[in-house]
């Protein structure tokens, strides 16, 4: 498992890995993210439950920070090195990592590789290319690692999906995401226009940009409230974080909700 | 837009773009017609079964080249002058600009310096703000591209690298053409403007005798230079003068006739959406059988440098290098279609802008561009030539950060201390968890309740303003996330014996 499917991952066209299926028991590591673990501690308590339902137990390697990506982005490439080294540390040894987040994921696979070469540090880069063909988006370890359209979940909602940039265009994510969450029972998906028109959000891009990143942020919204969805969904939390914010600052009463939390919520549970 | 596009003194992108952003015409008029060009790409893209393989091809060839460089720019040198054309070597845009003018003022053909000069739309003449010079040496330069006579009649400047005149509407136009072709009863049909056009053009394009031109390509092997366009106001300037001279980035050459192939398939449907264009124009030298054929007896080709070897010297942004210009990465970018391509203070506009442009600059100018983009990789998407410009906006972001945390500049700019700050604390988990803690402390002040109960943010102070100024923030939550998970791993710790011991889970259910 730790050679197999590196070739597709890093090439963008996944070679399709036999899907383990429901109950072989991984043992996954999460990777919850900076933004994730302070902001929105509800999305990895999903990840969590989503992942144990499925039959797999889940750990936490404590000394995760950061995976650098805003350091990187802005031009700090010399202050993202060491948060590289501290990612492999902390996960080299995992059978399987898991991320709800498809930009720290993008951050990885199109910049690890890179940053080790940098370093010039051949153990490194070695333990980097190792590690990565194990890392994964979540909502990419469910649909292409375990082969899972249906995982049992829930929701009696109006919802759209907000494909992000980075899921799009960097982990191909495709619609895995929406496959996911047309198994889910109950739901009322309806598709944004624009899908793969960026919110406008671009990490700093936000505050040094933020005339233009609001204008597109607006666009974004009304697209939102086109689909009269009560709920936006999306496999990363900055895009829902940024979008959330300008719909609660209009007060639209629509919210965001990480696909993680859909996929958990059950019959019988709290919604 | 009056003012030439000179990055060296252009504000700042998002100084410039807030108040463009004020001008809904302008925004009405950018939004429809990237949105048409867009739609006309993706149809003429979408039906070609072997897109991808062409743009790793056209990636391939102009890797290749600028690997080669040297080699090629000579080969053409070689193979052009055989062919009777003249090579002139310009190190930068003053250079070049002396060069086109002294052998404007050479070509007189009665022995008196002309006074006027034809040209043909050229990004590279507007990035060397030739026409000023010429002017400035008693030469008027006629545009003869509609869209570059409408920025020139309108005392205006290109925003788009194939569609200078973009931010303008068909009724802009007219107003424009009624006014400085003195047509009070100009109609405002398609037809009508274009006939105008016309008639004010043709008379220039049978007395001028002297043209000036960019190039799309110029082909090493056998020194010929290829122009493609629309309206064929290029092939009059091409064949009707006595002299042309061509002006053209060293970037601009390619290796074999036969790379025509790809590049020629790559870039009208990536530029205007359309399968060939028009008019595809390729010359090699000129005729030289002495009872006079056909185009300029005298023909001159200016390769110029300004910057260009800087940026090939760089191994990670030389990609930049491999741009055909056909303006694809500026009809797909988000943050172009808000703002229009004046913004970008250059007359290369959008993301190719974003890149080009400050490395044109040596850096010390326009470094507020790499910051002009949200990464979304649009542009890449969209690039016939495969240049990974998010990747290349990185780097050169990182080139801006080294500035400015240089010397006393890293005193005066609290990004830069701030961004340092946090990187520490990525550093240790333990200072990261006091960091969480502190945060909602300092968060506190700003917090306010809704209706259910949960803090929200909507002020706050410097540059963290550019934020609240559309959007809330929700404070954060009482507990992190890794805190819930310790907490829960202690409780379960006496569930995972049992579960050693054989008697179930709570998993799985």
């Amino acid at each position: 498992m730790d050679t197999e499917g590196l070739k597709g991952l890093v090439s963008g066209s996944v070679v399709q890995e036999k899907p383990v299926g429901e109950g072989s028991g991984l043992r996954v590591s999460l990777f919850i993210t900076c933004y994730n673990d302070t902001l929105f501690p509800e999305t990895g308590k999903a990840v969590v439950r989503v992942l144990e339902r499925l039959g797999h137990s889940v750990e936490f390697p404590a000394g995760q920070t950061c995976c650098g990506q805003m350091h990187w982005n802005t031009g700090y490439q010399q202050e993202a090195m060491p948060l590289l080294k501290r990612f492999v540390d902390q996960f080299k040894y995992a059978e399987a990592v898991v991320s709800p987040s498809t930009s720290c994921v993008a951050m990885m696979r199109d910049h690890y590789p890179l940053m080790a070469e940098r370093l010039k540090d051949e153990n490194l880069k070695a333990e980097v290319a190792k590690l990565l063909p194990k890392v994964w988006e979540f909502s990419e370890f469910l649909t292409k690692k375990l082969g899972l359209e249906d995982v049992g979940a829930y929701y009696p909602h109006r919802v759209t999906y907000h494909a992000s940039c980075h899921g799009l265009r960097s982990l191909h994510i495709g619609d895995g995401p929406m496959k996911l969450l047309r198994a889910v029972r109950g739901i009322d998906l309806v598709e944004i226009e624009n899908l793969e028109q960026c919110c406008g959000f671009g990490g700093t891009f936000a505050i040094k940009n933020a005339e233009v990143s609001s204008a597109m942020l607006s666009e974004k919204v009304r697209g939102v409230l086109n689909t009269r969805a009560e709920a936006v969904t999306g496999c990363d939390n900055s895009c829902l974080m940024h979008i959330g914010g300008a719909l609660h600052r209009e007060r639209t009463g629509v919210r965001p909700v990480h696909i993680a939390e859909i996929l958990a919520s059950e019959e019988g549970g709290a919604q | 837009m009056s003012g030439a596009l000179d990055p060296t003194t252009a504000p700042k992108f998002q100084v410039a773009a807030k108040a463009l952003m004020g001008d809904s015409q302008l925004r009405k008029n950018v939004r429809h017609a990237t949105k048409v060009i867009q739609t006309k790409r993706a149809k003429v893209v979408a039906e070609m079964p072997d897109w991808q393989d062409l743009r790793e091809a056209g990636m391939q060839m102009r890797r290749h080249t600028m690997r080669h460089l040297d080699f090629y720019l000579e080969q053409f040198e070689r193979n052009c002058t055989a062919a009777g054309g003249h090579v002139h070597w310009a190190k930068d845009a003053e250079d070049a600009r002396r060069i086109v003018v002294d052998l404007v003022k050479a070509s007189g053909t009665d022995g008196k310096a002309p006074t006027e000069v034809i040209k043909i739309k050229s990004m590279t003449t507007e990035e060397i703000q030739l026409n000023k010079a010429l002017e400035a040496a008693g030469v008027h330069a006629y545009e003869t591209d509609l869209a570059e006579l409408i920025i020139q009649l309108g005392h205006d400047q290109p925003s788009h690298i194939v569609v200078p005149a973009l931010h303008k509407n068909r009724s802009q136009i007219r107003e424009i053409f009624r006014r400085e072709m003195n047509l009070p009863d100009l109609g405002g049909t398609p037809q009508d403007l274009a006939d105008a056009a016309r008639r004010f053009l043709r008379e220039k394009f049978l007395r001028v005798k002297t043209a000036v031109s960019g190039a799309n390509f110029l082909v090493a092997e056998t020194g010929s230079v290829c122009i493609v366009e629309s309206e064929g106001n290029g092939r009059m300037c091409l064949t009707l003068p006595e002299t042309l001279i061509s002006v053209a980035g060293i970037d601009k050459v390619i290796p074999r006739y036969q790379d025509l192939e790809v590049v020629l398939q790559l870039l009208p449907r990536s530029a205007t959406g359309e399968r060939m264009n028009p008019y595809n124009s390729l010359w090699t030298g000129v005729d030289k059988a002495p009872t006079g054929g056909d185009g300029p007896r005298n023909f001159h080709v200016v390769l110029m440098d300004n910057a260009r070897t800087e940026i090939l010297a760089d191994e990670e942004a030389r990609q930049t290098l491999n741009c055909i210009r056909c303006g694809a990465c500026q009809n797909a970018c988000p943050v172009y279609q808000q703002t229009g391509g004046h913004a970008y203070g250059s007359v290369y506009a959008g993301p190719i802008g974003a890149i080009l442009t400050p490395q044109l600059m040596e850096m010390h100018h326009a470094q507020s561009l790499p910051y002009a983009s949200s990464l979304c990789g649009a542009c890449y998407e969209v690039c016939p030539v495969k240049i990974n410009i998010p990747e290349v906006l990185i780097h050169l972001r990182n080139k801006v950060v080294k500035q400015q945390s240089s010397g006393f500049h890293i005193l005066a700019n609290p990004e830069v201390m701030a961004l340092k700050a946090v990187a520490q604390v990525f550093r240790s988990e333990s200072v990261f968890r006091v960091s969480q803690k502190l945060g909602r402390l300092a968060e506190l002040p700003l917090s306010r309740k809704d209706a259910q109960g949960v803090g929200w943010i909507d002020w706050m102070p410097g540059m963290l303003g550019g934020w609240t100024q559309v959007r809330d923030l929700r404070v954060m939550p009482k507990q992190t996330f890794r805190e819930w998970f310790e907490q829960r791993s202690k409780g379960a710790a006496g569930r995972r014996a049992e579960d050693a011991a054989g008697k179930g889970s709570d998993n799985g259910r």
